[in-house]
């Protein structure tokens, strides 16, 4: 399907989830994940194409009358009504009668740990206790489908570590379909079955998270995934190794069999950095100088120029070991196995 | 900000303070303190019970009508993009721009005897000398406070929270009245509370449309001041003041109150 919408277009989005289960598209801000999920709800219609859930044509249906659920980034809980009318909002919509709303939302509110909280407005939870409230919510109702539009990204890392986990344990045990978009790769590779890779309103990749990492393939997805090192270069591939001249009097080994132009990529925790050139199974070794580093916390991120400028992460420890400064000479030794060509 | 800064506003803030609040403290007290057996006379007349008793039922109707079709109105300015919405947001705010003689003539031309719907409605009703003419021209000059505060209020409530509603099977309606109205109505509360300090405080365009009777309380003052004078006036005047600031300051804090557990 296809719409534009207030400048923005998606465009020839089309996307397949199965049966139980747990889509993620993963994109950039501004990639179109949140209109692509409104659309799926039914909140605006798609210019042409069609929504089609569990074989039943959906598109001209009203968000009410599709069954699916929908988890905001900002959960979007109900503020004047409390935990128990939250989660009993939907059934009471449903014209449900009254023992059955009460059976079923305590039900649910146990299953997720929320049961003690049922008597609190929305503005006393915190934001794990959002979500799950959140959850409960749409789960209550047995969607067909559930939609998640970066639930964890309000959160802080101790609670979203949490919260994935149980994110992924909620969908294990309800078995419902989950399509959920986020920005964070780490999210996407913890959670999904498959990952669409979203970008500019397209979807650009589609595959399993391993594939999705390990081997993209397109630029955009390698970098969005964490190749920071892609560079392109004419590849000579024989008896399974590829020689790649990257220009610049670089050149390296890749396993593969691309000959031609290629893009070579390689993640910067695969490269191993030293003052001497090192003795190990590293095919490629390269010497250059640290022209750039960034504080990371636990890690420390350089920049190498070695004929070409290549990002490589080390850890604190090391870089202190190692007494590395703006300009210190160092060696770049990473395997074959390590750069994907495209 | 600085004292200097702080210091300087203050001053300019009491400056503004001091006008809006010495006319109104100084009625009180010169007729409270100096006269208090003359407003007791005041409080016993029957024909200015009356005037201030009907300027507080008309304004309650005009209240109530303002609610009743000044909220779908606010939702839709609200909600939704249409071509002239500029143009009826202006309308919506003319009354509150435009003299109120000028508002008075305006509905005096549409439901005066002459006017085009006063015409057709004179067999079985008239705005003239009546209470459903005290009701147009205050729902008149009083509305925009009400559809303003309303529009402010639907604008507050995310459009995402009705979003999540309807995912949860609630109809535009079901969403409208469980999700948009109550979670808006603070600020459609408070909009009504000044739309009937509004209306019950008008007199130009209610006697311009009806004339001087069935009398409300400001043409009660007004007809005491020109046949007796600001002394005779004043009872009046102090009596529709302190019902109006305890209904002012009730319902605003009441609903304050109502409001603010959640």
């Amino acid at each position: 399907m296809s719409k534009e919408w207030g400048g923005f277009s998606l465009r020839k989005i089309n996307l397949e989830v199965q049966g139980g289960e747990y889509f993620v598209i993963l994109g950039p801000t501004g990639a179109g994940k949140t209109l692509l999920l409104e659309i799926v709800a039914g909140f605006h219609r798609p210019d042409e194409g069609k929504i089609i859930v569990g074989g039943e044509d959906v598109t001209d249906l009203p968000p009410e009358r599709r069954r699916i659920g929908f988890v905001y980034q900002e959960y979007f809980l109900f503020p004047h009504l409390k935990v128990r009318e939250n989660v009993e909002f939907g059934l009471r919509m449903r014209g449900e009668d009254e023992k059955k709303i009460r059976r079923r939302s305590l039900r649910i509110m146990r299953a997720l740990g929320i049961d003690h909280l049922k008597a609190r407005y929305p503005a006393a939870l915190s934001g794990g206790e959002k979500q799950r409230v959140a959850l409960a919510r749409a789960l209550v109702l047995e969607p067909r489908l559930l939609l998640l539009d970066e639930p964890l990204s309000a959160l802080d890392p101790i609670t979203r570590e949490n919260l994935r986990n149980e994110l992924k344990s909620v969908h294990r045990r309800f078995g419902t379909t989950f399509i959920h978009v986020t920005h964070d790769r780490e999210e996407a590779l913890l959670l999904a079955d498959r990952i669409g890779v979203m970008n500019k309103g397209r979807i650009v990749e589609i595959g399993e998270p391993e594939k999705i990492f390990r081997k993209p393939r397109s630029e955009f997805v390698a970098n969005f995934v964490g190749f920071e090192n892609v560079f392109r270069g004419t590849s000579v591939a024989k008896g399974g190794i590829a020689e790649v001249d990257l220009g610049n009097g670089v050149r390296i080994e890749a396993v593969g069999e691309k000959s031609g132009g290629v893009k070579a990529c390689i993640r910067p925790e695969e490269i191993f950095l030293s003052k001497r050139p090192l003795e190990s199974s590293g095919r490629n070794v390269l010497r250059g100088w640290i022209s750039e580093i960034s504080d990371r916390g636990a890690t420390v991120r350089l920049k190498v120029r070695a004929g070409k400028e290549f990002a490589v992460i080390v850890t604190k420890r090391s870089f202190e070991d190692l007494k590395l400064r703006t300009g210190s000479k160092v060696y770049l030794t990473f395997k074959a196995s390590a750069v994907h060509l495209i | 900000m600085k004292v200097g800064t702080t210091l300087s506003f203050t001053l300019l803030a009491s400056l503004l303070l001091a006008l809006l609040a010495l006319p109104l403290v100084t009625i009180l007290f010169k007729q409270l303190a100096f006269d208090f057996q003359g407003f007791l006379s005041t409080m016993r007349d029957g024909a200015t019970l009356r005037a201030v008793g009907l300027s507080c039922f008309a304004a309650s109707i005009s209240v109530l009508i303002a609610l009743v079709l000044g909220t779908p109105l606010a939702y839709l300015l609200a909600r939704k993009e249409f071509r002239g919405k500029k143009i009826i947001e202006g309308f919506v705010n003319l009354p509150a721009a435009v003299p109120h003689v000028v508002a008075g003539i305006a509905l005096l031309t549409v439901f005066g005897r002459g006017g085009w719907i006063g015409r057709s409605i004179s067999p079985i009703l008239t705005v003239e000398n009546s209470m459903l003419g005290i009701v147009i021209a205050m729902l008149f000059v009083s509305t925009p406070f009400l559809v303003n505060s309303a529009v402010d209020g639907f604008k507050s409530v995310d459009p995402r929270l009705e979003r999540v509603a309807r995912s949860l099977g609630a109809t535009e309606w079901a969403v409208f009245r469980r999700i948009s109205f109550p979670l808006a109505f603070p600020h459609i509360f408070s909009g009504a509370v000044m739309s009937w300090a509004r209306a019950i405080s008008e007199f130009a365009a209610v006697v311009m449309l009806v004339g001087f009777f069935p009398m409300i309380a400001p043409g009660m003052i007004w007809y005491k001041f020109y046949t007796a004078g600001l002394q005779a006036s004043m009872g009046v005047a102090t009596l529709l003041l302190i019902i109006s600031l305890s209904v002012f300051v009730l319902l605003k804090y009441t609903g304050v109150r109502m409001f603010a557990e959640h």
